[in-house]
């Protein structure tokens, strides 16, 4: 255990050395090197086929763009939209996968089982009518605090799963199928056997999320939800209206988490009630604890490693959830905080000490 | 000070079940003036406090605030009509900065929510940088704009207190209510806080002051009022109150054979 910890503070002082050199570059290299990143990543199809380090992330038994689309996107995103209800505005909603069902049925409703408009449409709309039952969950229950909060939202991922089962109007447990695909762009088709197209697209959502959270949390909106988790009575005390902040973190985790089941729902073109679990809710939430709750690149990480993880050690068959949980319980073990605990924001601080004059952002 | 009336705390009852906190209180806070609210522990000066800001509702009674109403208001309404106030014990918004911390309290005069955030538009812009720049300012004025940037966690505790005023500062108040803010200080810190104290009354603001230091009490309010179990006991200028025999019994209790 001791020679791990050594290997694990070696590879830490490795990364802070790479950071330090990040920092003393100019903006160009720095702005070259985000493009690369970019870049690499879109390619992350092939990245199997590296010579060398390709077999790390390989998954055995799955094709990896597969794994990359249905598993690493959707844990993503759902992270992302989880992590500003839990991490941001630190309500503990344990029924998120109750979201991610609405924006998966609507789609099926609207391309497929009482309509059929494309699924361009129909994606704007999940991710409303997602937006809108936060909302209308958010209103009789952002009153309860923390444990009782925690139970209704369980409650209520339990009750989509199970209303969606019983209604014929859903598909009852026969579930929709033919579900409407993404529209071809140019050379890129969205068919049943390429799944890199669904990836990329994925990927555009994934950075369109993060574009758009960001920008949320440095500004008055993410201080408020901040300081609602820090000391909710002490936060409205300054001012915060702190009933309609919570409701908007609801409001929008909704909406991502319904954007990645149209996301899912397009994809896969099948969906039934047994693709939506009580299980995902927790593992949902085990990807933003445990890469960082609070902190982007923490959910984005956990959401990779809850996805990747067991696909990696798919070939170990029963045994690899037993070697998942130990993963997770390590993790929780040596970094309590997740891999990437949330960092208080040196944005401000870098404003004033640069060269003492303040940048407008 | 003036003779205008900023706040009518006018014959509240508070009780928690069977416990009378506060029995038929009535204060009035003038403008421009310091109004120290001294008693001994357990007198009910913080439950005022909370009353006023709208933690607790009052079993009975009204508090009027610029002529109007704000009894029944919600706790952030009432910060946005004016009253600003800092807790006893502190309660920071620890994983922020302090900048931040400030920010929030700014935070309440505006206006820009998620749309606004989303799009960054120049009033967003505006806005920001407004509330960036005054939280600096305020850093300054309380001395402790060297830290601006460090999680309030991580700062000393007169920092922290100091951060306190300046968060509810920043919610630009015109009645500041601090909840003994010079527990735990040395005399050297308490004689800074005092200067402080007063700096922030000749800026306009009107300050309501819980303290138990009956030097800092005593120098710097224009008025005292006395709390003791529930109920005032004495009022008017430091010099009376200090003299007063009832005031002298609930501090120092009264002699087995006066009784």
């Amino acid at each position: 255990m001791s020679q791990l910890l050594i290997l694990w503070k070696r590879f830490y002082s490795l990364f802070a050395g790479v950071q330090a050199h990040w920092k003393s570059m100019s903006r160009v290299q720095r702005l070259s090197g985000y493009a690369l990143a970019v870049l690499a990543l879109y390619l992350a199809p092939w990245w199997p086929k590296i010579p060398g380090i390709g077999w790390l992330v390989n998954t055995p038994g799955t094709q990896f763009s597969t794994v990359l689309n249905d598993q690493v996107i959707i844990f993503v995103l759902v992270a992302l939209g989880l992590n500003v209800v839990v991490g941001l505005a630190g309500l503990l909603d344990l029924g998120y996968v109750g979201f991610y069902a609405v924006g998966a049925y609507v789609v099926g409703v609207l391309t497929s089982q009482h309509a059929s408009l494309p699924w361009i449409v129909a994606l704007p709309i999940a991710v409303l009518v997602s937006m809108l039952v936060g909302v209308i969950l958010g209103t009789p229950t952002l009153r309860l605090r923390g444990d009782y909060l925690a139970i209704v939202t369980l409650g209520f991922g339990e009750i989509i799963r199970i209303s969606a089962k019983n209604l014929d109007w859903l598909g009852a447990s026969r579930g929709i199928s033919d579900i409407g695909k993404p529209p071809s762009i140019g050379p890129l088709k969205f068919g049943v056997i390429d799944p890199k197209p669904y990836y990329w697209l994925g990927l555009t959502l994934v950075f369109l999320v993060v574009f758009c959270l960001y920008r949320l949390e440095e500004s008055r909106v993410g201080r408020a939800w901040t300081a609602i988790r820090e000391d909710e009575d002490a936060a409205e005390l300054m001012g915060v209206n702190t009933f309609k902040f919570k409701l908007w973190a609801f409001a929008i985790g909704a909406a991502v988490g319904g954007l990645a089941g149209a996301h899912y729902a397009g994809k896969v073109g099948f969906i039934s009630p047994d693709n939506f679990p009580l299980q995902l809710s927790i593992l949902f939430l085990a990807a933003v604890v445990l890469g960082g709750s609070g902190n982007m690149p923490g959910a984005i990480l956990g959401g990779i490693m809850v996805a990747w993880l067991p696909e990696r050690f798919r070939n170990f068959t029963d045994k690899r959830v037993l070697v998942f949980g130990i993963a997770l319980v390590l993790v929780m073990v040596f970094r309590p905080e997740g891999l990437l605990p949330r960092r208080v924001r040196t944005k401000t601080a870098m404003r004033t000490s640069s060269d003492g004059k303040e940048v407008a952002q | 000070m003036t003779n205008e009336v900023l706040l009518d705390f006018n014959n509240v009852t508070m009780q928690f079940g069977g416990v009378t906190a506060l029995s038929e209180v009535s204060v009035k806070i003038f403008r421009g003036e310091i109004l120290g609210l001294i008693g001994p522990n357990g007198a009910g000066k913080t439950t005022c406090f909370n009353v006023m800001t709208g933690v607790y509702q009052p079993t009975q009674g009204t508090v009027m605030f610029n002529g109007s109403d704000i009894t029944k208001l919600k706790r952030y309404e009432i910060t946005q009509s004016g009253i600003a106030r800092t807790f006893q014990n502190i309660r920071l918004f620890s994983e922020m900065t302090a900048v931040e911390n400030v920010m929030v309290g700014a935070d309440a005069r505006k206006t820009s929510s998620i749309p606004a955030s989303l799009l960054r538009t120049k009033r967003q812009r505006t806005e920001e940088k407004e509330s960036y720049d005054r939280s600096m300012e305020l850093l300054a004025l309380m001395g402790i704009a060297d830290r601006a940037s460090d999680a309030a966690r991580n700062l000393p505790y007169g920092y922290q207190r100091r951060l306190e005023i300046a968060r509810a500062l920043a919610t630009e108040p015109e009645l500041l209510c601090l909840d003994e803010p010079a527990a735990g200080f040395n005399p050297a810190e308490k004689q800074e806080l005092n200067e402080l104290i007063l700096k922030i009354r000749d800026q306009g603001y009107t300050v309501l002051l819980i303290e138990h230091d009956m030097n800092v009490v005593m120098k710097i309010s224009d008025r005292v009022t006395v709390l003791d179990f529930g109920r005032k006991i004495a009022e008017g200028l430091p010099q009376e109150v200090r003299e007063n025999p009832d005031v002298i019994a609930a501090y120092l209790g009264v002699p087995d054979d006066a009784a």
